[in-house]
Formats: C-alpha cells, structure tokens, sequence
C-alpha cells in the first residue's frame, strides 16, 4: 500500500498506525506562525471502535490499509462463522463473531450487509439499516387497542428483542432500524 | 467544476469594509501605505517556514521566491528614510492549509521607528479594538504564561519535564525533537486552547531560540527575545518584534537557520545581502507587527474556517 503524508490525511483514509488499521476522522493543522507545524488527528481504531486523538509532526507519513467496504448477501452461519458473499463474482468471505459483533441481532439470509475487509478478511460487518424479521415471541395482543401507547418487548427471529407496541402480535413480520434498535411498523406477509 | 466563490457577497463586503479601516487607522497616525514586490531572490532562512519557488521565466536569471512576509523590503525602505510604513501584502507559505490557514494569505505588517514592543502592542490594541470592537486586554510574558497554565518554566526545563507534560496530557505518538518543538507543542495544543475567553492577549519576551528577528536581552537571569503574540479568543492573530539591529548577529541567526535546515534535510535559503547591506548602514530602533487579515476577517465575522473568508480558497484558486 502506499504511503500517505499528513497534508493528505482526509476523512475516510484507512491507515495502519501501530500494526492496527485505523479511519481518520479529522485532521487539525496547527501550526504557530514561527514555529514548527503539527496535525491534529481524530482516528477510529477500526478493529476495537475506540475513537482517540494523536499528533503528528507535519509531514510524518503512515502506510495505507488495505481496508475495502463491500456490499455482501448474508448467507448463513454455522455458530463459528458467519458466511457472506459478493454479488457479482460469488466469492464467499468468514466473518468471526468479533467483526460480525452487535450485527448479528440483524442477520437474516439473504439480506445485503456492508462487509468491510481488511487485507481481504472481514474486519466488521454493517447490517442494513431497516431489516424485516418474525416475532417469534411476545405477550398475547390486546384486542382492540391498535392506535396509542404501551410497549411489549418482543423477541425476533433472529434472536433480538425490541419493543413493539402491545397490538403486535407472535408471527407477524415487523419492520426495525438497526441503528437505533427501534420498532419501525409492521409487515404484511 | 467548483468555479464559484467560497465567500458570499456579506462575506466580500466585510472584507473590503474591514481594509477600508486598516487604511483609516494608518492615515490617522500618519503612517505611509507601501507596497513591495512579491517575488525577490532571497528566501527565508527561518526552517520552519518554506517559501513557495518560481522556478522559470524570461524575466529569471534563477529562481525567485514568493515573499512569506514583506518584513525584508519594508526594512530596506526603513533604513533608508526612516518614516513609519505599513502594507497590506499578500504572502505565501508552501504546506501551510488548514481551519486556519490557506497557503496564500493577506499580511497586514507595520513599523514604527522609536517604539518598543510594548508601545506597539499598545498601538495593534487599539487597532485590533478599532476593527472588532472592545474586548478584555491582557499582557503576560511567555515564561509567566507557562508557570500559570502548566507549572512548568519554559526556560529552566529539563527538555525531559517538557516532554513528560506533554505526554502525560496528549497522544503524541513517535514525535521526537529538541526543546523548541516541545515549547511549541505545548503552546499550541494545551496553553492556547485556554487563551479562548481572555479576549486580547499579548504573550512577550520568547525563549531566545524563538527570537526570530527580535533582539535579546538577559532578563532575570535568562536570554529572552523581545518578540510578541497577540491572541485573539484563542486565536493566533499577530507576531511583532523589538527589531535586531546588529548586522553581523542577524547575518549569524540567518547562517545557524541554515546549518538547522541542513541537520532537518531541507533546502538552504540564499541569505538576503539585501537586508544585510541596509542593517549594515543603520536601521532605525524599531518595532514592527505583522497581522494576519484574513484571520482577523474570521474573528469579525465570527468564522471558524479561513476559507469562507476568501474569495476563493486555495483549492478553488
């Protein structure tokens, strides 16, 4: 990979800092007038999430990642790993439970996930932002109350739990923000 | 294609209102508008400032430098008539582009033969006032400036206590360098944050490694440079001296720059024999300024990008 200086450090470059590969964030130029320039950098720690702060000497370079986001059809796990595939050449990718994480309350068959790979290896994985999945699990509805307030929780499919509101019913597909984990609408079969 | 403006007609009108009262402010005390030229044979020797190079031309017998400061002409004007000048100049510094910085910027920089320092920080107080208004004024020396904020003296310490501060309160990763580029880390990165809310602020009197063109003197004790900064809410605005008079010292610092380029592995600068002729033959005692307008522009308008304040910004140019 290439070497990238700090005046070409931009939101979204991948690097390598301390064997890790990291986003940049930010980048502060800070330089007194008669005195000698630093950058400021916000790095994301792509590996563990944590988000810091460094500096650098203007001028210091750090290698490239090799780090690609593709969009992949999740296709199914066998409890150790989860299989996902590219589109267009078939070619199928193992993602362990570390970079597959929080996302596999979201996983179903078939659904396009962002897989971001890092020297060809999945490092996380993206679930789509809205997912459709079964309630396999909740209070019996109260007839008659589709309009206002209460909340339940209901288990998914895939093993989540949100809220959903009390005239949901076990069986029915409803529609979640993955982002936020929140309960969208229901989905007619 | 990106052809249009990044600054809006309210923004291009602040800006010509804002050199209408630079001008005024200059033509009430008297001190005469000059311009100089923008490209010279001589660079600057300072390592951490590059001058931009124009390599070719008919009219090039070598190459030429886009000036960073109009500082060495201005001089030349002073020894030979004596009379105080400013100028509104564009300059330039190659790598210099950030929130706060565009590599070609306006220099506002002015001389005045008879004061010291501390009689021109009291005239760019009352300019600074003139262009935003009131604001709360305070003076403290570099060295005074640390101990309150850090507890560290800047000219005592062991470079290994500078780098313990520094390190203990920033992520500074492999950086590795000698006193000054700790001095300077410090300074921007924790000191000046909390200059933000002390309205005008002059820091005076430099270690001696920072003196640029300033004079030195020994103050208690210690070798200080009789340079200043004024920050504005936190904001870097201006640099001024005591000017150095003494031919053969500035010839020395323009030598020890270069040997300093030379360890850092960049380019030697040509010494301006220019300016060494006309110290030669007598600069009046002296101080002068040079302000950032653009920035002064940001603070009046209260933007924290450079780049809405100019017409068109680097990338656009």
């Amino acid at each position: 990979m290439a070497n990238y200086s700090t005046n070409d450090f931009r939101s979204g470059l991948k690097v390598i800092l301390d064997g890790e590969p990291c986003s940049i964030l930010e980048n502060e130029f800070v330089k007194p007038g008669k005195g000698q320039a630093f950058n400021r950098v916000r790095l994301r720690n792509l590996k563990t999430g944590r988000v810091w702060e460094r500096t650098f000497r203007s001028g210091e370079t750090l290698e490239g990642a090799d780090v690609v986001d593709r969009t992949m059809e999740y296709l199914y796990t066998d409890g150790e790993f989860w299989y996902f595939m590219e589109p267009d050449t078939f070619e199928q990718h193992q993602a362990d439970a570390k970079a597959v994480a929080d996302a596999l309350n979201w996983l179903k068959e078939q659904d396009p996930c962002e897989v971001t790979l890092y020297n060809g290896v999945p490092l996380s994985v993206a679930p789509p932002n809205f997912v459709e999945l079964e309630i396999v699990e909740t209070d019996p509805g109260l007839k008659g109350d589709t309009a206002q307030g209460g909340t339940k929780p209901a288990k998914l499919s895939t093993g989540a739990v949100v809220k959903v509101p009390l005239f949901v019913n076990q069986g029915e597909i409803v529609r979640v923000d993955t982002r936020s984990g929140e309960y969208q609408n229901r989905v007619s079969k | 294609m990106d052809w249009q403006p990044s600054a809006d007609p309210g923004m291009l009108r602040a800006r010509a209102g804002l050199l209408a009262r630079i001008r005024a402010f200059f033509a009430d005390r008297d001190i005469l508008e000059v311009e100089t030229p923008l490209l010279c044979e001589a660079g600057i020797t300072d390592p951490s400032i590059e001058a931009l190079v124009v390599e070719r031309g008919i009219s090039l017998k070598q190459p030429r430098y886009l000036q960073t400061s109009p500082e060495y002409a201005m001089k030349r004007l002073l020894a030979c008539h004596g009379l105080p000048v400013f100028q509104l100049a564009r300059a330039f510094r190659d790598g210099e582009a950030g929130a706060r910085h565009n590599p070609e910027f306006t220099l506002l920089e002015w001389y005045r033969p008879g004061f010291d320092h501390h009689a021109l920080m009291a005239e760019l107080a009352e300019l600074v006032r003139c262009c935003l208004g009131e604001r709360p004024l305070h003076y403290c020396s570099y060295r005074q400036l640390f101990l309150d904020t850090l507890g560290v003296d800047p000219f005592t310490a062991a470079l290994e206590e500078l780098q313990t501060v520094a390190r203990t309160r920033l992520d500074t990763g492999t950086i590795s360098g000698d006193r000054d580029l700790w001095l300077d880390l410090l300074m921007s990165h924790l000191i000046e944050p909390q200059l933000a809310d002390r309205g005008m602020c002059f820091v005076y009197d430099y270690p001696a490694s920072q003196a640029a063109l300033a004079r030195i003197e020994t103050i208690e004790g210690v070798a200080v440079g009789h340079r200043f900064e004024l920050y504005v809410d936190g904001m870097e605005l201006a640099n001024g001296y005591f000017e150095l008079l003494d031919a053969a010292e500035q010839r020395e610092r323009f030598e020890r720059d270069n040997l300093r380029r030379r360890e850092l592995g960049l380019p030697e600068r040509p010494l301006d024999e220019r300016l060494l002729a006309a110290l030669e033959h007598g600069l009046p005692a002296c101080s002068g300024v040079a302000l950032g307008v653009d920035r002064l522009l940001m603070l009046s308008t209260g933007v924290a990008d450079i780049r809405k304040v100019l017409a068109f910004d680097w990338a656009r140019a």
